[in-house]
């Protein structure tokens, strides 16, 4: 290190034949065309895969489905005391179960958690496309519909009508009989949401595109979005629990440092 | 310093006013001359308050009340109280072009399109919330340390009114904005009257104009939260301070504080100056949590529709205990009798509720009642010293935060993973049991406690120091208590179950053996101060001096 340093010290400047940073350019620049052509095959790969027609992709994904959930589905998909069946549930339903770790089931209980999720994006694919080839049902969503840039003034006033009373008013969840729930939709992405909508995960009812159509779906969403994007004007939203939050709040912090000063105040002075 | 004042009277020492002050002198001259108030500031000004944090907590509470009144005061220039419906064109884009009230767009417009409006908003109603809480807990001071005695029975019950006055105001408000939330609540008010037998459905149609929820509402209760509610509160506040003045504050035991003096600080200069700059304490700590924290974001409410109702939906936390004994009444309690259904659900809950209201109300005199007491009482009780009392407080204490907890079942339900029947049940069981449960273990917990402080005015504290008495004999050394702190523990009152007497035609009434088996209830288990005899004979045989020289 040292020798290094004394020799480049020595060395006149101008005699160099390259720009002490050329090397570290170098580098960047091969870095960027390795990676570029890496991500350029990886995607290209991915796309791939996905393709949910492939018979290859649905060989695979039936694969992945006798190791992983034919214990409770039954081998062919079609249910057991412990699963429901699963034709006809379409690629979507494949997709928001297995996509958010909800699905293998890690145990019965009131409903299906949501945890880390267990498969790459290439397997859930896999396992999707395996299930919708068994009978027709909703198809993963894409396009415009996921956009997030519909009416989000629409979006309200049908969440407010339609998923309020159980998700809340900010989507911050609430509670159902028997321990079962209505989660939080903060931090979901738009196409879970849609597929939530769609196929009725858990205790959710189905909202079809006869009852919800998908311009509206894209409302709410676009809606979900805003609140998630834009924090609240007010300050930090405890929650967005609603009174019971700030009640606590006002209790505990707001009367407790109140309750400290008056001890403050009136202590006597050294 | 400590200024130690007789009661009754008057402080003859003058206010210190030089003859040759320049300005402020002859200022104060030219006033007094037109306007006698020397006498005022002579008798207030000398007026001794006892220092201690829990005296602070109606001051808490009367500075909350200021804070709303300017607050509430600001809103009002830009707030309109009608329920015609407008298209919201305002800057929050999730409500743009919605149909709503102007009450609702209003509150819209002051939350985002009105300088210092949201803050405003938000000081106001965190305020509102520590008015209540503050209030709340001044009762609990009041009420375990038993200031509520006489001659202070009427400003109990004054204080009372002010604290329903405080939930009227609250609810009031809170249901001006118009929005969803505020809309749910005003549902169950309206359920809640419409329950009650015969007149419940002409009551409700008269509150809101016809069929709910009408067109009036919003209007009628902007007239009763800005106008009859609060002149009624600062007329009472004024009899409450009123009140103080004439009673002169109460102490807690401690050595030179009797029923006959006030031992504390003047009011001028030092208990005037630190009263007016708590004032600003309170005022910064609600700026503060006004400015960092959201409370009510009606934008995510939305303006008021009776389809939608929002899961979590609550009222403020002071009707929290209401709306959690609704929560608990079991499905399926109503019936039908000469074709009118009877909703027995909305009616034991106002049945309960509003016996368990009044019954803290008149307290006072129930208590006053069985004791039989009617002396004054200036030095507060410990809670310890009067353990009957203090149970039962515990066990009001104890059904209250099980009505309030029941309001937020399917909180708790998420939030910890529990069923919401689960909670539900858990809460029932701690209403009807619970305060059985609190009111034994905190009077066996109280007599523990007297006894303890017995033993150590007795016997002193244990110093673990075991001496040999050239008998023979070994004994532990203890470290007598100071004179103060005997004070202190000694002096309570004691008292003794009444005698069923006859009275002057010889009989013995029902109301008197009722009185009797109360006073029975209230005092049959007592610890008794130390004596003076017992004191010098404890001290007789203490081996304590004997050893130390």
């Amino acid at each position: 290190m040292t020798k290094i340093k004394t020799l480049r010290a020595r060395r006149p400047r101008k005699t160099g034949r390259r720009h002490p940073l050329a090397s570290v350019a170098l580098i960047a620049v091969g870095l960027l065309f390795t990676g570029g052509a890496y991500v350029a095959f990886s995607t290209s790969t991915a796309v791939a895969t996905t393709d949910a027609s492939s018979q290859q992709t649905i060989a695979q994904g039936e694969k992945l489905f006798a190791a992983n959930c034919a214990t409770c589905h039954g081998l062919n998909a079609q249910g057991s005391s412990e699963g429901p069946s699963l034709i006809g549930v379409g690629a979507a339903s494949v997709d928001f179960q297995v996509g958010t770790g909800r699905m293998p089931l890690q145990m019965q209980g009131p409903q299906a958690q949501k945890k880390p999720v267990q498969f790459t994006a290439e397997q859930t694919a896999a396992l999707a496309a395996y299930v919708a080839s068994l009978a027709p049902g909703p198809a993963i969503p894409s396009g415009e519909v996921l956009d997030a840039a519909g009416d989000a003034a629409s979006g309200a006033e049908l969440f407010r009508i339609n998923c309020a009373m159980c998700h809340n008013v900010a989507g911050a969840g609430g509670a159902l009989t028997e321990g079962k729930f209505a989660p939080a939709i903060e931090n979901v992405s738009a196409q879970h949401i849609y597929e939530a909508m769609i196929t009725g995960p858990q205790n959710m009812p189905v909202f079809n595109d006869m009852n919800i159509s998908p311009e509206d779906k894209r409302d709410i969403i676009t809606y979900l979005k805003y609140v998630e994007n834009n924090p609240s004007p007010g300050g930090l939203a405890l929650g967005s629990l609603g009174p019971v939050a700030e009640g606590l709040f006002i209790w505990i912090f707001g009367l407790g440092a109140i309750v400290a000063l008056t001890v403050w105040i009136t202590a006597k002075s050294n | 310093m400590t200024t130690l004042t007789t009661r009754d009277t008057a402080d003859d020492q003058s206010v210190g006013a030089k003859k040759s002050g320049g300005f402020t002198a002859s200022a104060a001259n030219y006033i007094d001359e037109r306007t006698s108030i020397s006498g005022a500031v002579k008798e207030l000004g000398r007026k001794i308050f006892p220092d201690h944090w829990s005296f602070l907590l109606g001051e808490v509470a009367l500075y909350s009340f200021v804070i709303i009144l300017l607050s509430g005061s600001f809103l009002t220039f830009f707030y309109q109280a009608s329920m015609a419906e407008v298209v919201y064109e305002g800057s929050y884009a999730p409500l743009k072009g919605i149909p709503m009230s102007v009450a609702m767009s209003s509150t819209m417009d002051i939350s985002f399109d009105i300088r210092g409006g949201l803050l405003m908003r938000q000081v106001h109603h965190w305020a509102a919330l520590l008015f209540v809480a503050a209030i709340g807990l001044h009762m609990l001071r009041i009420y375990f340390t038993g200031a509520f005695r006489k001659p202070r029975e009427l400003n109990w019950v004054i204080g009372f009114i002010l604290f329903i006055l405080a939930m009227a105001e609250g609810f009031t408000g809170y249901s001006l904005p118009d929005d969803l939330l505020s809309g749910n609540g005003l549902r169950i008010i309206d359920g809640l009257i419409k329950g009650i037998p015969v007149v419940g459905t002409w009551v409700s149609f008269l509150l809101f104009g016809g069929e709910f929820p009408g067109t009036d509402i919003v209007g009628r209760l902007y007239s009763l939260h800005i106008l009859l509610l609060p002149a009624i509160i600062v007329a009472l506040i004024a009899m409450h301070l009123l009140f103080i003045v004439v009673h002169k504050h109460t102490q807690y035991p401690a050595a030179g504080h009797t029923n006959e003096n006030v031992v504390g600080y003047p009011v001028l200069p030092v208990y005037a100056a630190k009263a007016g700059g708590f004032f600003f304490i309170v005022f910064g700590v609600v700026m503060l949590i006004a400015s960092l924290f959201t409370i009510n974001p009606i934008w995510n409410y939305g303006p008021y529709d009776p389809s939608p109702v929002s899961a979590g939906t609550q009222p403020d936390w002071y009707i929290g205990f209401a709306d959690g004994a609704m929560r608990l009444i079991p499905t399926g309690w109503e019936f039908v009798w000469l074709n009118h259904t009877y909703s027995l659900n909305i009616l034991v809950v106002l049945v309960v509720v509003g016996l368990f209201i009044v019954t803290v109300m008149v307290y006072p005199f129930i208590e006053a009642w069985i004791t039989g007491d009617k002396r004054e009482h200036h030095v507060l009780d410990r809670p310890r010293n009067a353990p009957t009392r203090t149970a039962i407080g515990a066990a009001g204490v104890t059904f209250y935060a099980s009505l309030w907890a029941a309001a937020s079942s399917d909180i708790m339900a998420t939030h910890f993973h529990l069923t919401m029947e689960g909670v539900i049940h858990t809460l029932q069981v701690t209403t009807l049991l619970g305060p059985f449960l609190a009111f034994f273990i905190t009077k066996r917990v109280c007599l523990a406690l007297q006894k303890k402080d017995r033993e150590i005015v007795l016997h002193g504290y244990e110093s673990g120091r075991i001496v040999r008495l050239p008998g023979g004999e070994f004994v532990e050394v203890h470290q007598p208590v100071d004179e103060y702190e005997r004070w202190k523990l000694v002096s309570y009152s004691d008292f003794k179950p009444l005698m069923l007497r006859p009275n002057a035609q010889g009989k013995i009434g029902a109301a008197e053996k009722v009185r009797a088996g109360l006073s029975r209830w209230f005092f049959e288990d007592r610890i008794t101060p130390v004596t003076q005899t017992e004191l010098s004979r404890a001290h007789g045989d203490h081996p304590a001096e004997i050893t130390e020289k």
